[in-house]
Protein backbone atom coordinates (compact mmCIF):
# COMPACT_ATOMS: atom_id res chain seq x y z
CA UNK A 1 0.00 0.00 0.00
CA UNK A 2 2.92 2.61 1.11
CA UNK A 3 5.42 1.55 -1.77
CA UNK A 4 2.51 1.65 -3.87
CA UNK A 5 1.54 5.12 -3.25
CA UNK A 6 4.79 6.13 -3.16
CA UNK A 7 5.63 4.73 -6.31
CA UNK A 8 2.69 6.28 -7.85
CA UNK A 9 3.69 9.80 -6.95
CA UNK A 10 7.46 9.22 -7.92
CA UNK A 11 6.03 8.46 -11.45
CA UNK A 12 3.88 11.15 -11.62
CA UNK A 13 7.03 13.40 -10.41
CA UNK A 14 9.04 11.81 -13.22
CA UNK A 15 7.06 12.08 -16.00
CA UNK A 16 6.50 16.05 -14.98
CA UNK A 17 10.28 16.02 -14.74
CA UNK A 18 10.86 14.18 -18.00
CA UNK A 19 7.97 16.39 -20.45
CA UNK A 20 9.26 19.67 -18.47
CA UNK A 21 12.94 19.00 -19.80
CA UNK A 22 12.34 18.18 -23.05
CA UNK A 23 13.00 14.50 -22.80
CA UNK A 24 9.02 13.93 -24.84
CA UNK A 25 10.69 15.59 -27.75
CA UNK A 26 12.06 12.80 -30.24
CA UNK A 27 13.37 15.83 -32.05
CA UNK A 28 15.22 16.65 -29.06
CA UNK A 29 17.34 13.26 -28.69
CA UNK A 30 18.07 13.81 -32.32
CA UNK A 31 19.24 16.99 -32.06
CA UNK A 32 21.02 15.65 -28.87
CA UNK A 33 22.44 12.75 -30.92
CA UNK A 34 23.24 14.60 -33.83
CA UNK A 35 26.56 15.92 -33.14
CA UNK A 36 28.41 15.98 -36.12
CA UNK A 37 25.07 17.89 -37.50
CA UNK A 38 23.44 20.71 -35.82
CA UNK A 39 24.17 19.98 -32.32
CA UNK A 40 21.50 20.45 -29.63
CA UNK A 41 23.48 20.40 -25.99
CA UNK A 42 20.37 21.17 -23.81
CA UNK A 43 19.96 17.29 -23.11
CA UNK A 44 22.75 17.39 -21.48
CA UNK A 45 21.71 20.20 -18.76
CA UNK A 46 18.88 16.86 -17.81
CA UNK A 47 22.06 15.37 -17.17
CA UNK A 48 23.58 17.94 -14.95
CA UNK A 49 19.86 18.29 -13.68
CA UNK A 50 19.25 15.05 -12.27
CA UNK A 51 22.96 13.78 -10.95
CA UNK A 52 23.40 17.00 -9.70
CA UNK A 53 20.34 16.18 -7.43
CA UNK A 54 20.30 12.67 -7.22
CA UNK A 55 24.15 12.61 -6.39
CA UNK A 56 23.67 14.74 -3.06
CA UNK A 57 20.72 13.36 -1.81
CA UNK A 58 22.22 9.35 -2.40
CA UNK A 59 25.44 10.60 0.10
CA UNK A 60 22.45 11.40 2.24
CA UNK A 61 19.81 8.72 1.99
CA UNK A 62 22.27 5.71 2.01
CA UNK A 63 24.03 6.58 5.67
CA UNK A 64 20.13 5.41 6.54
CA UNK A 65 19.59 2.07 8.24
CA UNK A 66 17.05 1.63 5.80
CA UNK A 67 14.59 3.28 3.38
CA UNK A 68 11.30 4.62 4.82
CA UNK A 69 9.02 1.75 3.82
CA UNK A 70 11.09 -2.02 3.35
CA UNK A 71 14.79 -3.03 3.34
CA UNK A 72 17.55 -1.71 1.04
CA UNK A 73 18.01 -4.49 -1.91
CA UNK A 74 21.29 -6.93 -1.75
CA UNK A 75 24.08 -5.26 -3.69
CA UNK A 76 23.58 -5.62 -7.57
CA UNK A 77 26.05 -7.34 -9.90
CA UNK A 78 29.61 -4.98 -10.60
CA UNK A 79 31.23 -6.19 -12.91
CA UNK A 80 31.11 -4.92 -16.47
CA UNK A 81 30.21 -7.49 -18.66
CA UNK A 82 29.82 -8.16 -22.66
CA UNK A 83 26.22 -8.07 -21.73
CA UNK A 84 26.17 -4.75 -20.35
CA UNK A 85 28.21 -3.61 -23.11
CA UNK A 86 26.12 -5.55 -26.26
CA UNK A 87 23.31 -4.48 -24.31
CA UNK A 88 23.95 -0.32 -24.33
CA UNK A 89 25.25 -0.80 -28.20
CA UNK A 90 21.73 -2.18 -29.02
CA UNK A 91 20.07 0.01 -26.41
CA UNK A 92 21.98 2.94 -28.39
CA UNK A 93 20.97 2.33 -32.00
CA UNK A 94 16.99 2.36 -31.11
CA UNK A 95 17.29 5.36 -29.07
CA UNK A 96 19.08 6.61 -31.93
CA UNK A 97 16.44 5.32 -34.21
CA UNK A 98 13.42 6.49 -32.78
CA UNK A 99 14.46 9.60 -30.42
CA UNK A 100 12.39 7.85 -26.89
CA UNK A 101 14.17 6.09 -24.46
CA UNK A 102 11.28 4.05 -22.37
CA UNK A 103 10.32 6.53 -19.70
CA UNK A 104 9.29 9.46 -22.34
CA UNK A 105 7.68 6.60 -24.65
CA UNK A 106 5.60 5.64 -22.05
CA UNK A 107 5.03 8.98 -20.91
CA UNK A 108 4.25 10.22 -24.52
CA UNK A 109 2.18 7.10 -25.05
CA UNK A 110 -0.64 9.29 -22.42
CA UNK A 111 -1.05 11.50 -25.44
CA UNK A 112 -2.71 8.44 -27.56
CA UNK A 113 -0.48 9.33 -30.38
CA UNK A 114 0.29 6.76 -32.62
CA UNK A 115 4.58 6.88 -32.41
CA UNK A 116 4.60 6.17 -28.64
CA UNK A 117 1.94 3.92 -28.53
CA UNK A 118 4.06 1.46 -31.32
CA UNK A 119 7.25 2.28 -29.50
CA UNK A 120 6.12 0.78 -26.32
CA UNK A 121 4.55 -1.85 -27.75
CA UNK A 122 7.74 -3.15 -29.73
CA UNK A 123 9.60 -2.06 -26.40
CA UNK A 124 7.40 -4.70 -24.76
CA UNK A 125 8.25 -7.08 -27.94
CA UNK A 126 11.75 -6.32 -27.02
CA UNK A 127 11.64 -8.02 -23.44
CA UNK A 128 9.47 -10.72 -24.38
CA UNK A 129 11.65 -12.08 -27.30
CA UNK A 130 14.99 -11.19 -24.89
CA UNK A 131 12.93 -13.32 -21.87
CA UNK A 132 12.37 -16.03 -24.37
CA UNK A 133 16.08 -16.16 -25.73
CA UNK A 134 17.03 -15.82 -21.81
CA UNK A 135 15.60 -18.72 -21.49
CA UNK A 136 15.95 -21.21 -24.29
CA UNK A 137 19.69 -20.37 -26.14
CA UNK A 138 21.42 -17.88 -23.74
CA UNK A 139 21.17 -20.27 -20.41
CA UNK A 140 20.89 -23.45 -22.08
CA UNK B 1 21.56 31.45 -21.11
CA UNK B 2 19.09 29.51 -23.78
CA UNK B 3 15.48 29.25 -21.87
CA UNK B 4 15.07 25.59 -23.31
CA UNK B 5 18.68 24.83 -21.46
CA UNK B 6 16.80 26.15 -18.45
CA UNK B 7 13.66 24.16 -18.45
CA UNK B 8 16.56 20.90 -19.11
CA UNK B 9 18.21 21.86 -15.79
CA UNK B 10 14.45 22.07 -13.56
CA UNK B 11 12.86 19.35 -15.78
CA UNK B 12 16.28 17.54 -14.94
CA UNK B 13 15.96 18.24 -11.15
CA UNK B 14 12.57 17.04 -10.79
CA UNK B 15 14.15 13.58 -12.31
CA UNK B 16 16.31 13.75 -9.76
CA UNK B 17 14.18 14.12 -6.98
CA UNK B 18 11.93 11.67 -8.29
CA UNK B 19 15.26 9.12 -8.53
CA UNK B 20 16.04 10.14 -4.80
CA UNK B 21 12.24 9.81 -3.36
CA UNK B 22 12.08 6.48 -4.89
CA UNK B 23 15.41 5.03 -2.89
CA UNK B 24 14.51 6.81 0.04
CA UNK B 25 10.79 5.65 0.38
CA UNK B 26 10.88 2.46 -1.22
CA UNK B 27 15.26 1.69 -1.13
CA UNK B 28 14.59 0.94 -5.00
CA UNK B 29 16.03 2.55 -8.22
CA UNK B 30 13.71 4.16 -10.56
CA UNK B 31 14.86 2.39 -13.74
CA UNK B 32 12.32 2.38 -16.13
CA UNK B 33 13.07 -0.52 -18.00
CA UNK B 34 13.30 -2.59 -15.08
CA UNK B 35 10.81 -2.01 -13.33
CA UNK B 36 8.57 -2.45 -16.60
CA UNK B 37 10.43 -5.63 -17.57
CA UNK B 38 10.08 -6.74 -14.02
CA UNK B 39 5.97 -7.03 -14.62
CA UNK B 40 6.72 -9.33 -17.91
CA UNK B 41 8.21 -12.00 -15.37
CA UNK B 42 5.46 -11.46 -12.65
CA UNK B 43 6.90 -12.39 -9.19
CA UNK B 44 4.09 -12.37 -6.37
CA UNK B 45 3.67 -9.34 -4.32
CA UNK B 46 6.14 -7.09 -6.60
CA UNK B 47 3.37 -6.39 -8.91
CA UNK B 48 1.36 -3.66 -7.10
CA UNK B 49 4.11 -0.99 -6.73
CA UNK B 50 5.26 -1.40 -10.95
CA UNK B 51 1.79 -0.51 -11.80
CA UNK B 52 1.58 2.43 -9.76
CA UNK B 53 4.39 3.96 -11.13
CA UNK B 54 3.69 3.20 -14.61
CA UNK B 55 0.24 4.62 -13.77
CA UNK B 56 1.84 7.94 -12.37
CA UNK B 57 3.87 8.23 -15.26
CA UNK B 58 0.64 7.94 -17.36
CA UNK B 59 -1.14 9.94 -15.27
CA UNK B 60 2.13 12.99 -15.57
CA UNK B 61 1.81 12.55 -19.51
CA UNK B 62 -1.78 13.39 -19.35
CA UNK B 63 -1.29 16.08 -16.94
CA UNK B 64 2.02 17.44 -18.94
CA UNK B 65 -0.24 19.63 -21.74
CA UNK B 66 -1.93 21.57 -19.11
CA UNK B 67 2.01 22.51 -17.79
CA UNK B 68 3.56 22.77 -20.98
CA UNK B 69 2.97 23.98 -24.38
CA UNK B 70 3.18 20.88 -27.21
CA UNK B 71 4.73 18.09 -24.67
CA UNK B 72 4.83 15.95 -27.19
CA UNK B 73 5.51 17.74 -30.56
CA UNK B 74 8.51 16.97 -32.79
CA UNK B 75 8.42 13.52 -34.42
CA UNK B 76 10.97 12.61 -36.46
CA UNK B 77 10.55 12.15 -40.05
CA UNK B 78 10.50 8.55 -39.99
CA UNK B 79 8.03 5.48 -40.87
CA UNK B 80 6.16 3.60 -38.46
CA UNK B 81 7.72 0.48 -38.82
CA UNK B 82 11.25 1.98 -38.05
CA UNK B 83 10.02 3.63 -34.95
CA UNK B 84 8.06 -0.11 -33.75
CA UNK B 85 11.91 -1.30 -34.76
CA UNK B 86 13.58 1.34 -32.77
CA UNK B 87 11.41 -0.11 -29.89
CA UNK B 88 12.23 -3.66 -30.06
CA UNK B 89 15.73 -2.84 -29.67
CA UNK B 90 15.02 -0.79 -26.89
CA UNK B 91 13.33 -3.22 -25.02
CA UNK B 92 15.74 -5.63 -25.51
CA UNK B 93 18.99 -3.70 -25.28
CA UNK B 94 17.65 -2.62 -21.85
CA UNK B 95 16.96 -5.52 -20.06
CA UNK B 96 20.40 -7.25 -21.81
CA UNK B 97 22.04 -4.06 -20.40
CA UNK B 98 20.45 -3.84 -16.72
CA UNK B 99 18.93 -0.40 -17.35
CA UNK B 100 17.77 2.60 -19.63
CA UNK B 101 18.61 6.27 -19.34
CA UNK B 102 17.03 6.50 -16.32
CA UNK B 103 18.92 3.45 -14.34
CA UNK B 104 22.32 4.03 -15.86
CA UNK B 105 22.12 7.63 -16.90
CA UNK B 106 20.18 9.15 -13.66
CA UNK B 107 20.77 6.60 -10.81
CA UNK B 108 24.06 5.00 -11.84
CA UNK B 109 25.80 7.84 -12.39
CA UNK B 110 24.88 9.49 -9.41
CA UNK B 111 25.81 6.71 -6.80
CA UNK B 112 29.34 6.57 -8.76
CA UNK B 113 28.99 3.08 -9.84
CA UNK B 114 31.40 1.71 -13.03
CA UNK B 115 28.71 -0.16 -14.57
CA UNK B 116 26.24 2.28 -15.64
CA UNK B 117 29.58 4.65 -16.27
CA UNK B 118 30.60 2.25 -18.87
CA UNK B 119 26.87 1.63 -19.92
CA UNK B 120 25.95 5.25 -20.51
CA UNK B 121 29.53 6.01 -22.21
CA UNK B 122 28.27 3.15 -24.27
CA UNK B 123 24.97 3.54 -25.42
CA UNK B 124 25.46 7.69 -25.86
CA UNK B 125 28.10 6.91 -28.11
CA UNK B 126 25.87 4.09 -30.05
CA UNK B 127 23.04 6.31 -30.55
CA UNK B 128 25.41 9.43 -32.03
CA UNK B 129 26.90 6.84 -34.49
CA UNK B 130 23.09 5.59 -35.31
CA UNK B 131 22.08 9.11 -35.81
CA UNK B 132 25.11 9.95 -37.43
CA UNK B 133 24.90 7.24 -40.19
CA UNK B 134 21.32 7.16 -40.68
CA UNK B 135 21.36 11.05 -41.12
CA UNK B 136 24.09 10.38 -43.76
CA UNK B 137 21.55 8.06 -45.66
CA UNK B 138 18.84 10.50 -46.04
CA UNK B 139 16.47 8.38 -43.55
CA UNK B 140 15.36 11.67 -41.44
CA UNK B 141 14.16 13.09 -44.63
Amino acid sequence: MKSGFSALIVGLIFSLGLGISGMTNPQKIYGFLNIFGQWDPSLMFVMIGSILVHSISYQWIKRRPSPLFGQWPIQADRKITPRLVFGAVIFGCGWGLAGYCPGPAIVSAASLQMRPIIFVGGMLGGMFIFKILNLKVLRP
Amino acid sequence: MNIEWVHALWGGALIGVAASMMLLLTGRIAGISGIVNGLLSPVRGDIAWRLCFVLGLLAGGALLPIIIQNPFSGSLATSDWSVGLAGLLVGFGTVLGSGCTSGHGVCGISRLSPRSMVATAVFVTSGILAVTVLTNFGFFQ
